[in-house]
């Protein structure tokens, strides 16, 4: 029975600059933070990200992380504009892929089917197709004849998201409403995937607290799980915890000038996961 | 009824929009059209499904923003599910826009040029899929020359060229179906289907409709008030789904 329990720091050990990582949660909503702080402490760089952004885009641009960025949005969603991921654009300090969020699910499932594409007609007639030139269109081969666009597949080499529960198998849980698109990381990635979860429960505890619907992730999907609770700070978590809006405030402050970065850095990046959570905490 | 404040106005303008769905999806993106989605069904339109903002469709009459208000589950929509109804077209959404121009075109991606924008915004969320997929509406608090503009910086939601370029099937389920504003409200119910003033709010001329496009808007005759809401729903809205007034924070100005 393989125990796949490992921490934050050996998760950001299989990692290597220039890797393509797909990270969970959507917005500022169950975000794998806890697995970003640590790459945010590592001598990581040219990271391409493959999500729903919220707050880990904003913060890695900041730190000089980020070669790229593939998304449908990147917002804090109790604030709309992610302040730092914005600077990096009106700079141009890093690259970017956006397309409609169907489009970016497209992507993400068709890695996970090991499909070479996928038709859908988002992105059709916006300018998505010209903000993003390698996205070619396949005409269909019956009567319709309808000119489709082929969202290629988005793999990955790499998944990080936060889940509420899982076993050190690697059995993961939800217990908020939505898994968002967590599964498909998992999928997307050829391996390196990684679970974070608020605590590791024993297999049998999994369906006594919840019910079977939300075990949408099973073992053959994750190659390791870090214990890590408030693991999606300061993003939310539910039920665990909500949102932590005074943090999310105070982040997103820090935009306001390279002083306020550099503050923020000090007090909440440049610390280790232990002192964090004591700060939080207090 | 001389106390009906432009918000209330702007409420049922929001709503209206909704008129005639039936039983699909009234998504609405923030307070104003989260609330229109909902005085629609508690007024006029009760087979329309609201969600909670979340992942729940609610059967009750649920206020807007966040508060621990009693829910009646009728549905689970978490985001992927959201999609599926939305290529599906069982949907209509009402939208903001950053930018928006005389066919429809929508722009809440970035100002300025896309490989360095001036300002980044949100990203193209899910308005290229929406706009090709099924009715797509637009609130927009803050009517003004630099949001009404002759063309839009980064086409995220179609307009009706952009659409019939986009091919047949596109072309035939496109519809974008109002623009509600802080000065009025917009169709695009012309041959060209170029934009068209559809009714002034009251207090507002159609003078300073015109001046504060970028664009000539279609004017037909006289272009009739915006209608204001009944008694019912000015309770609906005051007492029941928006007690708090988050719908006045959203009218800037």
């Amino acid at each position: 029975m393989g125990d796949k329990r490992l921490t934050a720091t050996e998760v950001v050990t299989e990692l290597a600059d220039g890797m393509t990582i797909g990270v969970g949660g959507w917005g500022s909503r169950r975000k794998p933070m806890a697995i970003v702080r640590e790459i945010l402490r590592s001598s990581l760089r040219d990271l391409t990200l493959v999500t729903y952004g919220g707050p880990e885009v904003g913060l890695l641009c900041a730190a000089g992380k980020l070669r790229k960025v593939i998304y449908g949005f990147v917002s804090l969603d109790s604030i709309p504009l992610e302040p730092h991921f914005r600077a990096a654009r009106q700079a141009g300090t890093i690259e970017a892929a956006e397309l409609d969020e169907g489009m970016l699910q497209w992507g993400l499932y068709a890695a996970s089917l090991r499909l070479p594409f996928l038709p859908t007609r988002a992105g059709l007639g916006s300018d998505v197709m010209t903000i993003n030139p390698w996205l070619r269109s396949v005409r269909s081969p019956y009567a319709d004849g309808e000119e489709l666009v082929a969202m290629p597949a988005l793999p990955l080499d790499a998944a990080i998201v936060h889940l509420n529960r899982a076993d050190a198998r690697g059995n993961a849980q939800f217990l908020g409403p939505d898994l968002y698109f967590d599964d498909l990381y998992l999928g997307a990635s050829s391996g390196r995937r990684f679970v974070s979860c608020e605590r590791i429960v024993d297999t049998a505890d999994l369906v006594s607290a919840a019910s079977v619907h939300t075990l949408k992730i099973n073992r053959s999907m994750v190659d390791g799980v870090v214990e890590a609770p408030l693991g999606a700070h300061f993003t939310s978590c539910d039920p665990d915890y909500g949102r932590d809006e005074a943090f999310q405030k105070e982040y997103a402050g820090s935009a306001a000038s390279p002083d306020a970065w550099a503050a923020f850095r000090r007090e909440w990046v440049d610390i280790s996961e232990a002192d964090y959570l004591a700060k939080v905490r207090a | 009824m001389s106390d009906i404040t432009i918000d209330e106005v702007c409420v049922i303008a929001c709503a209206e929009a909704w008129r005639g769905d039936g039983e699909i999806f009234a998504s609405g993106m923030g307070v104003m059209p989260m609330l229109g989605a909902r005085v629609a069904r508690a007024s006029f339109e009760p087979d329309l499904l609201v969600s909670d903002g979340e992942a729940l469709f609610v059967a009750n009459d649920l206020p807007v923003g966040p508060g621990l208000y009693t829910k009646v589950v009728e549905g689970w929509i978490p985001f992927r599910s959201v999609f599926d109804m939305l290529w599906g077209g069982r949907r209509h959404v009402m939208m903001g826009a950053t930018q928006v121009d005389q066919f429809g075109n929508q722009n809440i991606a970035c100002i300025g040029p896309w490989a360095k924008p001036k300002a980044q915004l949100l990203g193209v969320r899910g308005a290229p899929g929406n706009t090709a997929n099924h009715a797509t509406s637009y609130w927009i608090p803050n009517h003004g020359p630099r949001v009404f503009v002759p063309e839009v910086d980064v086409v995220s939601g179609l307009g009706y060229r952009r659409a019939e370029q986009a091919g047949a099937w596109i072309a035939a389920h496109h519809d974008i179906r109002r623009v509600v504003s802080n000065f009025g409200v917009f169709d695009f119910d012309t041959p060209d289907h170029r934009m068209r003033l559809r009714s002034v709010h009251p207090g507002v001329t159609v003078n300073e409709v015109v001046a504060a496009t970028g664009f000539e808007l279609a004017i037909e005759g006289d272009v009739p008030e915006s209608r204001l809401p009944t008694a019912h729903e000015l309770e609906l809205i005051r007492e029941v789904l928006d007690p708090g007034g988050l719908r006045r924070g959203e009218l800037r100005g």
